[in-house]
């Protein structure tokens, strides 16, 4: 089937099978190795991207439902050589060690984010529920959050 | 050694982090090759099957396949996978890449598709038709022992691998001279390591060159190295192996799995590189668990606590066969059931049983949280059998500072520990006695809150040669490059460990250069000389030690040039913040120039050998011996069952801590593997062999709100055992938390008269006690 989306604000277009998954169409076709795959079930979250501003799990969507739609990965984080607030958050407080859950983590924060911009310890720890880490114990991802969160409310205070 | 103190000591933010942030790091599967075939594995249904035939026919017709291999290709052309361990009697099975014959585990490698694609290998997989006569299955390790117990290695004519013991001292008198006998049989359930990325191999041939270039998600790169080239017959200097960015490995990836070896036989076999990723059903199923002991503890103890002896009979589920290490984990279990206390005669007997299931092998800690959780929770069964307060029953038996080298009934001496300092300082930070006043007020009211603590003591720093299969040293290549760049190689294979940063941190302060102009390269066997890898919390204790050693040699050397620059005597000139001083002349060379001067090397003088470069293989004369406390405070739902951790507290003291921020990681990420180990996880098995933990579906990993907020702090004892007085931080963690928890369970559930509960401590489990 032929599809065409756009990834990182990049036109894709390609004729492929109706059963691959999103997932191997951005690391395989696309060659965005950022996006992880950690189970293949939607429970690690590793595979985490944005999908028309929404986080989803790409290990579980097909290529051919996201036609016509706008993909943001983790390569497509960061503007002009600055981090994201969030990957910032990461790098300050330590929030990863292998590093292999952390571009899924960040993604699926970014959403959390969005959707509430000030969350409490309980609500991010919640928030990522979709989410594993197996080397932090979590909280200095914790940490992270919070840190973007701040850093995020100050830089919207300076543009207000 | 002298050091500045600039990066050393601090929370210096990690060097690998910008490429992991952005998703531009490299793990196996992340690497593109050209033409590279990828490859599909048909895994055993049946934990214990006879093999009558396979039909790969409709396979070798599927669309996009090029091969399929089954055990009779491989037979004789690729060697068994590997048992590093030894012990007396030990009973090791061929283990073959591809099953021959017969099957003995759910998830046994049986034949391998090779396609243009993965979707086409794994569609070719599902036609392969294999016949197989299913056979009696043993799942229960106890069982396993006994004479009528089906036989899973007929050669062998048991289902026991080894008997290993160990301890010393008088264990009858001990038991003669007590006043009371306390006993549990205690259960360690399996468990699954899961690292989030799977396992993973890349394998490319190079025909003409007769060379391997080979990526693997793993721990040790060189070990696998020498592995893999003899169970190809290749000669190990044209095998290259290579751990990219791995990510986690908590001792899954310190193996050699068959799929290393077949992933570089089918590439010699096709001439293309070959992939594999490993699926998650396929890394519960086929990459080793962990745990898995079942057994008793008898304590002969004084009625005011004093401890005599104690006696370990247990039995080791090592699983279908043995993997890299499995026999030695429980010998690791052994050599730590002295716990942080002095106990005169101790004595363990472990029988290690085959069972049809997974080979069992290190998952972080590796055999040292068994010994902690029996230990430390024997401790609280103690106190509640004397009465005594838990606290004053673990001071009571601690040896003094003034003890150390303290020397244990296993045979161990113990570095250095001030057990006392650590535990007041954790009861301090909880206010233990205003706690129990709160317990006492909170079951007044029918609440069901519980104190738990577990004062461990761990080995680490594995180890030394003698004390290890392959070599306990590490190795170290530091080299001051023409510009002044460091470059080092470290045999260490971190995989989230941060020790391109902690590394650096040691090299720019020994240097007075910038940590940025500092880079740590590891994992690739051709670049880096030979190493041992990263397991056993080693990397800082003894990989950070040879690369502290080798920077020396390096300032030696550059001292030599440098007095030959500055026309002044070596013994005079001092070298600091990067800079050669000479006395009396105050004239000055920085390190850059004495680089590029060593390396032009046109004014050098007659005994120097041009270039600044030196290696040091480090072997330690001792393990390590962290310890801390931990104490966690824990609230039980009535209702439920639900457990509710109020607070959690962590002293530990790993010695100097070259990166608080990295030993805060690892203390935290330890203590999350632990909790979960207590509260949630557990590999299940039905009694036909078939793994019901198949997924993460069903495999409780924690996720973040099943986790508290960790309040750690530490003591500070160095260590003599290596220069930099660190002692390694890894699973201490893992190791101190399972029996905090635990015991901090089974004390909430006090006004129910519990003694013990086996983990993990399921909501159902403690309803159940509460409402029996």
């Amino acid at each position: 089937m032929n599809i065409s989306l756009s990834i990182n604000g990049i036109k894709h277009e390609a004729d492929v099978e109706p059963r691959l998954l999103l997932v191997h169409f951005i690391r395989d076709l696309v060659g965005l190795t950022g996006t992880h795959i950690g189970c293949e079930t939607s429970i690690c979250g590793a595979c985490t991207v944005f999908l028309d501003g929404k986080p989803v799990k790409s290990c579980t969507i097909l290529a051919v439902q996201a036609d016509g739609t706008e993909i943001t990965t983790i390569e497509g984080l960061a503007k002009n050589g600055q981090f994201h607030p969030v990957q910032e958050g990461f790098w300050e407080c330590h929030g990863l060690q292998c590093g292999f859950c952390t571009t899924g983590m960040i993604m699926a924060v970014c959403g959390l984010l969005q959707e509430n911009p000030q969350p409490t310890e309980e609500q991010i720890r919640h928030g990522l529920e979709g989410n594993l880490c197996r080397c932090t114990g979590y909280q200095h991802i914790v940490d992270s959050v919070q840190y973007a969160a701040n850093k995020l409310k100050t830089q919207s205070a300076k543009a207000d | 050694m002298s050091f500045l103190a600039k990066y050393i000591g601090q929370k210096v933010k990690r060097t690998e982090d910008p490429r992991l942030i952005q998703g531009l790091g490299h793990y196996v599967d992340d690497i593109k090759l050209a033409d590279t075939l990828h490859v599909a594995i048909l895994r055993s249904p049946y934990a214990h099957a006879k093999i009558n035939s396979i039909n790969v026919e409709g396979a070798k017709q599927a669309p996009g396949v090029m091969a399929v291999y089954t055990g009779n290709d491989v037979e004789g052309k690729v060697g068994y996978v590997p048992c590093a361990a030894a012990l007396p009697e030990l009973k090791v099975p061929k283990y073959p890449v591809l099953a021959q014959g017969k099957v003995i585990f759910v998830g046994q490698p049986v034949a391998a598709v090779v396609a243009t694609d993965k979707y086409k290998a794994r569609d070719a997989v599902d036609l392969i038709e294999v016949d197989y006569d299913p056979l009696d299955v043993v799942t229960d390790p106890e069982r396993a022992a006994k004479p009528d117990c089906p036989v899973i290695h007929e050669e062998f004519g048991t289902n026991v691998a080894f008997v290993h013991s160990a301890g010393t001292g008088d264990l009858e008198a001990a038991f003669k001279q007590a006043d009371k006998i306390v006993s549990q049989r205690l259960n360690h359930p399996r468990l699954a390591p899961i690292a989030l990325e799977t396992r993973g191999v890349l394998a490319q041939y190079f025909p003409g060159e007769q060379q391997m270039n080979l990526w693997s998600s793993t721990q040790i790169p060189h070990l696998m190295r020498t592995q893999v080239a003899i169970m190809l017959g290749i000669p190990e200097n044209k095998l290259r192996v290579v751990a990219p960015e791995v990510g986690g490995g908590f001792g899954s990836k310190l193996n050699v799995y068959a799929e290393e070896a077949l992933l570089g036989w089918i590439s010699m076999q096709l001439h293309k590189p070959v992939k594999w990723i490993e699926t998650r059903r396929e890394n519960m199923a086929a990459t080793i668990h962990g745990r898995a002991q079942v057994g008793t503890v008898d304590v002969a103890v004084k009625n005011d606590g004093t401890l005599l002896g104690l006696k370990y009979n247990v039995t080791a589920d090592v699983g279908a066969y043995h993997q890299l290490l499995t026999p030695a984990i429980p010998t690791l279990t052994g050599l730590m059931l002295s716990g942080a206390y002095k106990i005169p005669a101790i004595s363990m007997t472990c029988t290690g049983v085959f069972t049809n299931k997974m080979s069992t092998d290190a998952y972080r800690g590796a055999g040292r949280p068994e010994a902690t959780y029996l230990i430390e929770r024997i401790m609280d069964r103690i106190a509640q059998e004397l009465k005594m307060d838990p606290v004053e029953l673990r001071r009571k038996n601690f040896p003094q500072p003034s003890e150390f080298p303290f020397g244990t009934a296993t045979g161990l001496f113990y570095d250095s520990g001030d057990y006392d300092k650590a535990l007041n300082k954790a009861l301090e930070i909880v206010d233990y006695k205003k706690l129990r006043e709160e317990q006492k007020a909170a079951r007044a009211q029918g609440r069901l809150m519980g104190i738990g603590v577990s004062t461990y003591v761990e080995i680490c720093a594995i180890g030394p040669s003698a004390a290890t299969p392959a070599g306990g040293w590490e190795s170290a290549t530091v080299r001051v490059e023409p510009t002044g760049k460091v470059t080092v190689l470290t045999g260490i294979s971190p995989h989230g460990q941060g020790e391109e940063t902690s590394f650096a941190q040691i090299v720019a302060d020994m240097l007075g250069v910038d940590l940025n102009d500092v880079l740590v390269i590891h994992g690739d066997t051709s670049i880096v000389q030979y190493g041992i890898g990263t397991f056993g919390s080693r990397g800082i204790a003894i990989g950070g030690t040879a690369i502290a050693m080798a920077t020396e040699k390096v300032v030696a050397k550059a001292r030599k040039l440098a007095a030959h620059m500055i026309g002044a005597d070596e013994e005079g000139i001092t070298f600091e913040n990067g800079k050669f001083v000479g006395s009396p002349t105050d004239k000055a060379v920085t390190l850059q120039e004495v680089a590029l001067s060593a390396h032009v090397a046109h004014n050098i003088p007659t005994d120097f050998e041009p270039g600044l470069v030196a290696t040091h293989f480090f072997e330690p004369k001792n393990f390590t011996f962290p310890f801390g406390t931990h104490i966690c405070v824990v609230e039980l739902d009535k209702d439920t069952g639900d457990v509710k951790i109020l607070r959690y507290v962590a002293v530990d003291d790993c010695g100097k801590q070259i990166n608080p921020l990295l030993v805060a990681g690892q203390v935290h990420g330890g203590i999350a593997q632990g909790l979960a180990q207590a509260l949630y996880e557990e590999v299940v098995y039905d009694e036909n062999g078939q793994l019901l933990t198949g997924e993460l579906m069903d495999y409780a990993v924690p996720k973040a709100h099943q986790l508290p907020r960790y309040e750690c702090d530490h003591t500070e004892t160095p260590t003599d055992v290596n220069p930099l007085g660190v002692k390694g931080v890894g699973e201490a963690g893992t190791i101190g938390s399972t029996p905090a928890i635990a015991n901090a369970v089974i004390d909430a559930l006090g006004p129910f008269g519990v003694q013990h509960i086996d983990l993990p401590l399921r909501p159902e489990k403690l309803w159940r006690a509460m409402n029996n």
